[in-house]
């Protein structure tokens, strides 16, 4: 085997000239997709150096505990070891995090949840590193967890997660963060009095896992300059980067990422996995060190979505339109912060749906607590509450007697209308037209009873019935979810556009610092230089540090964000090209654009082919791209604009209930969502029919298990996600009602069909069952009543 | 130990290769054939699908040395002679099937196993063989395409031949 396998990373993108015509609208093909199924795109976990050590963590089998003494010295005489590590290696700050620097790279003292790293061996082969692992001792003084909403919020009994000196932003207890928001008259007695009628409700949403197949895994390769190179799958380049280099003791220059691919996110990978341990190991040894995670390290090491205890209150009048509704969302966010602060905001500000309530009084707050961590998870705290209105939302129209799309289209937001946070809606917000939609569909034919297929049925496969005690049920839902970074956040990206001619032929270059995860943005970056600049063969240059940040592939704004700084920069290439023309050529018109290869003038026909007019000279531009501003939200009203997009879905759920053994089969889960504008129509589907399995799989099967702080099912034997049995068909319409603040009109994606599909399974299973189903994931106890 | 076996066609042979390896690892980590995807190793999710003298087994539940003398194709020899794409690995690209890839392998180790069964498979049938196989990206909705395409083109090259 050759090393030259260290650099596939780099050359998975590099060289793929694509000839077609495909810009903005069409559906051209992955630029990814040859190397992909061919097995020759290289993974992060494919990366190979020769000399490679491999690098294992130790980790916690205790949620809380404190760390009395630990004796690396057996693991060290392991033949084949090269390192143990432990904090007291740790040549920088030995703390970071993403919003609230309270995590440390390796425990110091006392370990607060099941699985956290405490120490690192490098060895010559994955069995030894497991094997010196397992001889490294550690004494620890186990203490009680706290891992309830009560302990957690009665620190004085139950102590504290962080000790209150422990690090300076934090001075709330147990409470990581919280955010109030009241609006209209909020809810007081007379308000509630204003109401003809009130519906309650508790919901508990489980933890559930982002689950990308592709595992944690990277290649840390010491440099000569006493810097470091890492190849590395992760969702933002930068923010590793700045939270890597104080713990690794070296200036942000000489720790340079490379992205390596990257097999799935969905938030899992926005927090530091392994990039800090492998670079540490590579540090000490001098060698390079390849980590790669275990299924079950993958369920330790990253955050989860925060699992969720809500309460809701809604009232409205006799004739269906809302007159209040008070929230009360606890999100438990674990051990460190992660993204929870963030989290919370948009609960606050999502958690009452899409929908027009003059008077809301909302308090949400993220819980530290002895439980993994939890963070980013596609859909990012609007999922949770997305449950709770929408079952409150089902609840209320049973008790008005009134059709649930029908009520919630009476109450649907538009365009002009304010959210409870007072952000005026400046752009569509077809909710009612989303739902009418999604209920004109045609239904998927009854169950064919007659001539029963037995995979057609709940528990397929398993022979567990012959479709006796199978009843229908079909169910509506709708949500809203924000795009891009909100409460102030400078959110912007980077892109760099090249124009030159190779070949003989003038060829872009596109070079972003973009994590492309699988979501399709290296398809849409080529089109967007297509269109913008009238050229067939666009190249896509490797991801890393050496361009400015591109931000997070995350909150559905990678299109938005990106692909605008791909857009303007684009735009910059052709203005100096056509400048370049102006002053060879004196061409005084106005309509001068780019297209076919030439430049032309709708006046004046072609002017010059780029090829002439560009000649050996390239042009070579930079540029940021800012979405405009927001305001953070004001801590007690929850007043402000706060968020820069908005985004909608609307689902029908046909399920197949065996009530006899609790078994649910999805038959139909129909998604109609509005996107702005498709850049790309094939992906946006793909986008959205995966977001509408995850929402599946939060419905009725996914959750980490949790007792007493500790994993019980950190594995895909045990941990379920949805196979292509458990997976109905997913047809989905799309709406393109231009934004007209977002480049090209579009609206972020990949989120908002997770926020909503998942309610609507539970309205069909409510439907089908009469079950008041209150969490989520529904289980077969849950339907059979034998909890 | 050392273990000699045939992978797309090519004699390989692995040295120091240590019994409890499996031959997942052996051919991502030791012959160069990192195709096939590690993402459970424990027979739970098919991305690292092979065939084994002709079978699709999931690679990361064989043991290298069982492999001793016997046949392995993966994902890199599912292409043409001549390096172009084979039909069911153009069919899931068509078909916008491909997303982060990582199951991509794997799927396609099992697909052309189920289309050399049965070329003309119902959707139940499909559903019922890939469903060892875990993608988490997709929604499976385009895999379904992917398949069809690959079996309307499968037969359709048939006709054209015979
Ligand atoms: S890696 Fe072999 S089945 Fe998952
Ligand atoms: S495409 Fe990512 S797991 Fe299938």
């Amino acid at each position: 085997m050759s090393s030259t396998r260290t650099i596939q990373g780099q050359k998975n993108l590099q060289n793929i000239n694509q000839a077609s015509k495909d810009g903005i609208g069409g559906s051209p093909l992955r630029p990814d997709g040859t190397l992909k199924v061919k097995g020759e795109f290289a993974y992060s976990s494919d990366m190979w150096h020769e000399d490679m050590l491999w690098g294992m963590a130790l980790r916690s089998p205790h949620p809380r505990a404190n760390i009395l003494g630990v004796d690396i010295s057996e693991a060290l005489k392991v033949p084949g070891v090269y390192a143990v590590l432990t904090h007291q290696d740790i040549p920088g700050s030995k703390y970071y995090g993403l919003e609230i620097q309270d995590q440390p790279a390796l425990a110091i003292d006392k370990v607060r949840y099941h699985g956290e790293a405490i120490a690192l061996v490098a060895a010559d082969h994955p069995e030894t590193a497991r094997r010196a692992v397992k001889k490294i001792k550690v004494e620890y003084e186990v203490l009680t967890p706290i891992v309830t909403e009560e302990q957690c919020l009665d620190p004085e009994t139950h102590g504290y997660v962080h000790e209150p000196h422990e690090f300076k932003s934090h001075g709330y207890g147990n409470i990581c963060h919280e955010q109030r928001l009241v609006s209209g008259l909020g809810v007081t007695d007379e308000v509630r009095a204003m109401a003809d009628v009130i519906v309650s409700g508790e919901y508990e949403v489980g933890m559930q896992d982002q689950a990308f197949l592709g595992p944690e895994s990277g290649l840390a390769v010491p440099a000569e300059d006493g810097g470091i190179d890492l190849y590395i799958a992760t969702q933002w380049l930068h923010v590793d980067r700045q939270q890597m280099a104080p713990v690794l003791g070296l200036p942000e220059e000489k720790v340079r990422l490379t992205l390596a691919g990257v097999g799935g996110a969905f938030g899992g990978r926005e927090d530091i996995s392994m990039q800090i341990h492998a670079c540490l190991l590579a540090q000490h040894t001098g060698k390079p060190v390849k980590i790669v995670y275990a299924r079950d390290e993958s369920f330790y090491g990253h955050v989860h979505r925060h699992p969720a205890k809500m309460r809701y209150e809604h009232g409205a009048t006799r004739d269906g339109k809302l007159v209040f509704a008070d929230c009360r969302i606890v999100l438990d966010g674990g051990a460190y912060a992660s993204a929870s602060p963030a989290v919370v905001g948009n609960a606050a500000s999502l958690g009452h749906g899409p929908y027009v309530i003059p008077n809301v009084k909302m308090h949400a707050i993220a819980l530290y607590s002895n439980n993994p961590s939890c963070g980013a998870m596609r859909g990012f705290g609007a999922v949770q509450a997305a449950f709770g209105y929408e079952s409150q939302m089902d609840k209320l129209a049973e008790k008005l007697g009134m059709d649930p799309v029908e009520l919630r289209q009476l109450n649907a937001m538009a365009e002009g209308d304010s959210m409870p946070t007072g952000q005026r809606i400046d752009s569509p917000a077809p909710v009612a037209e989303l739902l009418q939609r999604v209920k004109d569909m045609p239904l998927p034919p009854p169950l064919d009873t007659e001539d029963l297929d037995i995979r057609a049925v709940p528990g397929a496969l398993s022979n567990t019935s012959h479709g006796e005690g199978i009843v229908r049920g079909v169910g509506y839902s709708v949500g809203i979810k924000n795009v891009g970074f909100s409460e102030g956040f400078d959110d912007y990206s980077t892109a760099r556009v090249r124009l030159e001619v190779i070949g003989g032929e003038p060829v872009a270059m596109v070079h972003t610092a973009m994590a492309e995860v699988g979501q399709g943005g290296v398809t849409v970056h080529a089109q967007i230089a297509r269109t913008e600049l009238g050229v067939e063969q666009v190249t896509i240059h490797p991801a890393n540090t050496e361009v400015g940040s591109a931000g997070s592939t995350s909150a559905s704004r990678q299109t938005y964000m990106t692909g605008g700084a791909v857009k303007l920069a684009a735009e910059a290439v052709k203005q100096a090209l056509i400048e370049k023309g102006r002053r060879r050529y004196g061409w005084t018109q106005k309509d001068i654009s780019l297209v076919g290869g030439k430049v032309v003038s709708e006046s004046a026909g072609v002017l010059v082919p780029i090829v002439d007019l560009l000649g050996d000279q390239a042009i070579d531009l930079t540029r940021e791209h800012h979405h405009r501003p927001t305001q953070p939200f004001d801590k007690e009203t929850g007043q402000g604009f706060g968020h820069v997009q908005y985004t909608f879905c609307a689902n029908r759920a046909v399920v197949d209930v065996d009530v006899d053994l609790g078994l649910v089969k999805v038959v139909e889960l129909t998604a109609v969502q509005d996107v702005g504008k498709a850049l790309n129509p094939l992906s946006v589907v793909g986008q959205i029919q995966g977001g509408c399995t995850q929402a599946l799989g939060l419905a009725v099967m996914e959750e980490i298990i949790v007792k007493d702080g500790k994993v019980r099912n950190a594995s895909f034997t045990d941990y379920l996600i949805p196979t292509i049995l458990d997976t109905p068909p997913i047809p989905v319409e799309i709406l393109e009602l231009p934004d007209p603040h977002a480049p090209y009109g579009l609206r972020g994606v990949g989120e908002a069909p997770t926020v909503s599909a998942t309610p609507s399974i539970v309205a069909a299973i409510r439907q089908a069952t009469g079950l008041a189903l209150n969490r989520i994931p529904v289980r077969p106890e849950h339907i059979t009543g034998t909890l | 130990m050392r273990v000699t076996f045939t992978a797309n066609g090519k004699p390989v042979e692995a040295d120091d290769v240590w019994e409890g390896e499996s031959l997942l690892y052996v051919l991502r980590e030791r012959v160069g054939l990192p195709g096939s995807k590690n993402a459970c190793e424990q027979g739970e999710c098919g991305s690292c699908t092979v065939y084994l003298d002709g079978t699709p087994v999931c690679s990361c539940l064989v043991a290298a040395g069982q492999v001793q003398d016997r046949e392995v194709r993966t994902v890199e020899g599912l292409s043409e002679e001549n390096g172009e794409l084979g039909l069911v690995q153009q069919a899931f690209i068509d078909a916008g099937a491909v997303q982060c890839g990582f199951c991509t392998p794997g799927l396609l180790v099992q697909t052309d196993a189920l289309l050399e069964q049965d070329a003309q498979p119902s959707d139940n049938d499909i559903r019922e063989a890939l469903s060892g196989n875990l993608c988490r990206c997709t929604g499976y909705e385009k895999i379904m395409d992917a398949v069809r395409l690959a079996s309307a083109r499968k037969c359709a090259g048939k006709g054209a031949s015979e």
